[in-house]
């Protein structure tokens, strides 16, 4: 029986007070199993980054309970919190957020440095998750010498480098061309998802919903939906 | 270095333009910083250069005296009471004033006449060549090797001036810890000669140097000078009134404190406004950091490492850029007034590590302030 990486339940979040109330996540409740590539798409403004952030520990819901193997991470203190997303969490950020002054190396590293490992010792690690996405060859470049999509592949293996059970992809293909994007999903969809590993995309773009395990639908704070992927 | 501090410096200087920003920024302040309290302790130190180097514990003179160089005449009976006081070991006259002296080639030079007590020859300077019983010779004169020694055409033993239409010989060359403030060249004699020499007006001791019997006499002794109308000061009394009339009543007080607040704001302007660019650039990167998983205290440790870093570096090089323009500027000019003290790394010091401390606090508030959730809504 497959593993629950991630179990939610009764999300409720709203930014502002008064007036100025906006709702962003109603009552949202869903699971993910190691294993999956969940995909959660909808509009802009449908609340799919906040509950991408409640998900991860970064932004606290008003109500409900979300936990992450079995842990209650609300529960947890803030220096708790960052430990276990350091542990078990692997974020690829829309912008990539790569150094660009710190070579492709690193960049992957970062993690494993975080993690207190020495430098030479996380470097060498990096190198090996650079080789897995294909870029050992530029691993003394900075960012800024490679394209949208290699820089895409950096972000992966630095969320790869610190070997995450939970692997979080904000629009993975925003800032990249259309067979890029869809190139870089299908080397996750081979190389980084295992029966181990839970992936959440956060995307609107539909070129890439048949790497998909399951797409959760959101529309004004609410999980509208939920199908099986066609593929 | 942990790998978190090596972080911290491969983004600082890998940045090599924003680095280089703010090493110009700190080096430029300590710099400023640096020269101007050096060239402040330098000018203190020859002013008080005859305190120094005559090396009396305590010094007799009229109140109204408030640096070594202006020296009021006191009468004799001034030496005869002080030389009564309980507690004084002994006590002589000091002259000081200033002459003309003719050269050999017909050109005039000021100078420096320093008289000293005929019996003791208290006070006298070490000499490098002659000998000092030959001061008692008519005419005779030690000359101070210092830079200004080239001044009366460099004199050798037996070289002859006129001063004041008196002839006079130098019989002994001597050196000094310290050489005057005005680039004066200074001739030793004795009292008697000096005051028999120099046109004087009614009353000319200027200074009665004490040797106490103990350090415990010499507040009793001051008081008892007092009581005659007269001030005695110790050394270090002397020196610090003496820097206090350069701060307070030249004007060079204020000039010393606006150019040390100059230099503040060059540095805090500056480097500040670089750093926080520096960490606003970064800042949705430190979020990301934050995402990732790393701890609100390390990023801050992370910050305040990029700014001891640069402060200290920056620091450094200020210090040697100063020394180095200390040294060329000695090497043109060996009377060149500057000296670097421990007061004056530790006035820089304090400077960097405010501009240092602020830098970061104004950074750190900022990236505190960066919530992950941020990066997330781009």
């Amino acid at each position: 029986m497959p593993k629950i990486a991630i179990q939610a339940s009764g999300l409720v979040k709203w930014f502002g007070e008064g007036e100025a109330k906006t709702m962003a996540l109603r009552e949202v409740s869903l699971e993910a199993q190691f294993g999956e590539m969940v995909y959660v798409v909808g509009p802009s403004g449908s609340g799919k980054t906040t509950l991408l952030s409640v998900l991860t520990g970064i932004l606290k819901p008003n109500a409900g309970k979300v936990l992450l193997e079995g842990t209650d991470i609300w529960g947890l203190n803030s220096d708790q919190l960052a430990d276990f997303r350091l542990a078990k969490i692997g974020f690829v950020f829309q912008d990539f957020h790569l150094f660009p002054r710190l070579t492709t190396a690193e960049n992957a590293a970062i993690p494993l440095i975080l993690k207190r490992k020495p430098w030479d010792g996380a470097i060498q690690e990096a190198e090996k998750y650079l080789d897995v996405v294909g870029l050992k060859n530029r691993a003394e470049l900075p960012p800024v010498k490679l394209s949208g999509g290699e820089q895409q592949r950096v972000a992966i293996a630095r969320a790869m480098a610190s070997q995450p059970d939970i692997l979080i992809m904000d629009e993975p293909t925003a800032s990249l061309d259309g067979d890029t994007g869809v190139s870089i999903l299908s080397f996750v969809q081979k190389n980084v998802l295992n029966k181990d590993r839970c992936i959440v995309v956060v995307t609107h773009d539909d070129r890439i919903y048949k790497f998909a395990t399951r797409i959760l639908n959101m529309e004004d704070g609410r999980l509208k939906m939920s199908e099986k992927s066609t593929s | 270095m942990t790998g978190i501090l090596k972080l911290a410096y491969k983004l600082l200087v890998n940045d090599k333009a924003k680095f280089s920003a703010l090493l110009i920024g700190i080096t430029f302040a300590v710099f400023l910083m640096m020269f101007v309290t050096s060239m402040f302790s330098g000018v203190m130190k020859h002013a008080s250069a005859n305190i120094i180097n005559i090396g009396a514990p305590l010094w007799v003179m009229d109140p109204a005296v408030e640096t070594v160089s202006n020296s009021v005449g006191m009468p004799a009976y001034v030496l005869d009471a002080v030389r009564s006081m309980r507690g004084v070991k002994y006590a002589v006259p000091l002259y000081s004033g200033g002459a003309l002296v003719k050269l050999r080639d017909g050109n005039y030079q000021t100078v420096t006449v320093i008289g000293l007590d005929d019996t003791s020859l208290y006070g006298r300077p070490e000499l490098i060549a002659g000998k000092i019983q030959d001061i008692y010779a008519e005419n005779g004169f030690i000359v101070v090797k210092d830079a200004e020694f080239s001044k009366l055409e460099n004199p050798h033993i037996g070289s002859e001036f006129e001063l004041n239409d008196n002839r006079g010989v130098i019989v002994g060359i001597a050196e000094v810890a310290t050489s005057g403030l005005y680039g004066l060249p200074t001739l030793y004699t004795t009292y008697e000669r000096a005051i028999q020499y120099i046109p004087n007006p009614r009353f000319t001791i200027s200074y009665v140097l004490v040797e106490p019997k103990s350090t415990n006499d010499i507040p009793r002794i001051k008081q008892q000078v007092e009581r005659l109308g007269y001030r005695a000061r110790t050394k270090e009394e002397f020196m610090q009134n003496t820097e206090n009339f350069f701060l307070y009543k030249t004007g060079g007080g204020t000039n010393l404190l606006i150019m040390m607040l100059i230099s503040f704001i060059v540095g805090l302007s500056l480097s500040g406004q670089t750093f926080y660019t520096f960490i606003l650039e970064n800042l949705e990167r430190f979020g990301a950091l934050k995402a990732i998983g790393e701890k609100s205290r390390d990023l801050v440790l992370m910050i305040l490492f990029q700014a001891t870093f640069t402060a200290f570096t920056g620091f450094g090089l200020g210090i040697g850029m100063c020394v180095l323009s200390v040294l060329l500027a000695k090497a043109r000019l060996p009377s060149y007034a500057a000296m670097i003290t421990f007061g004056n790394l530790g006035i820089s010091f304090g400077m960097v590590v405010v501009i240092a401390a602020v830098s970061s606090y104004v950074a750190v508030r900022r990236v505190l302030k960066i919530e992950p959730f941020d990066i997330f809504r781009g």
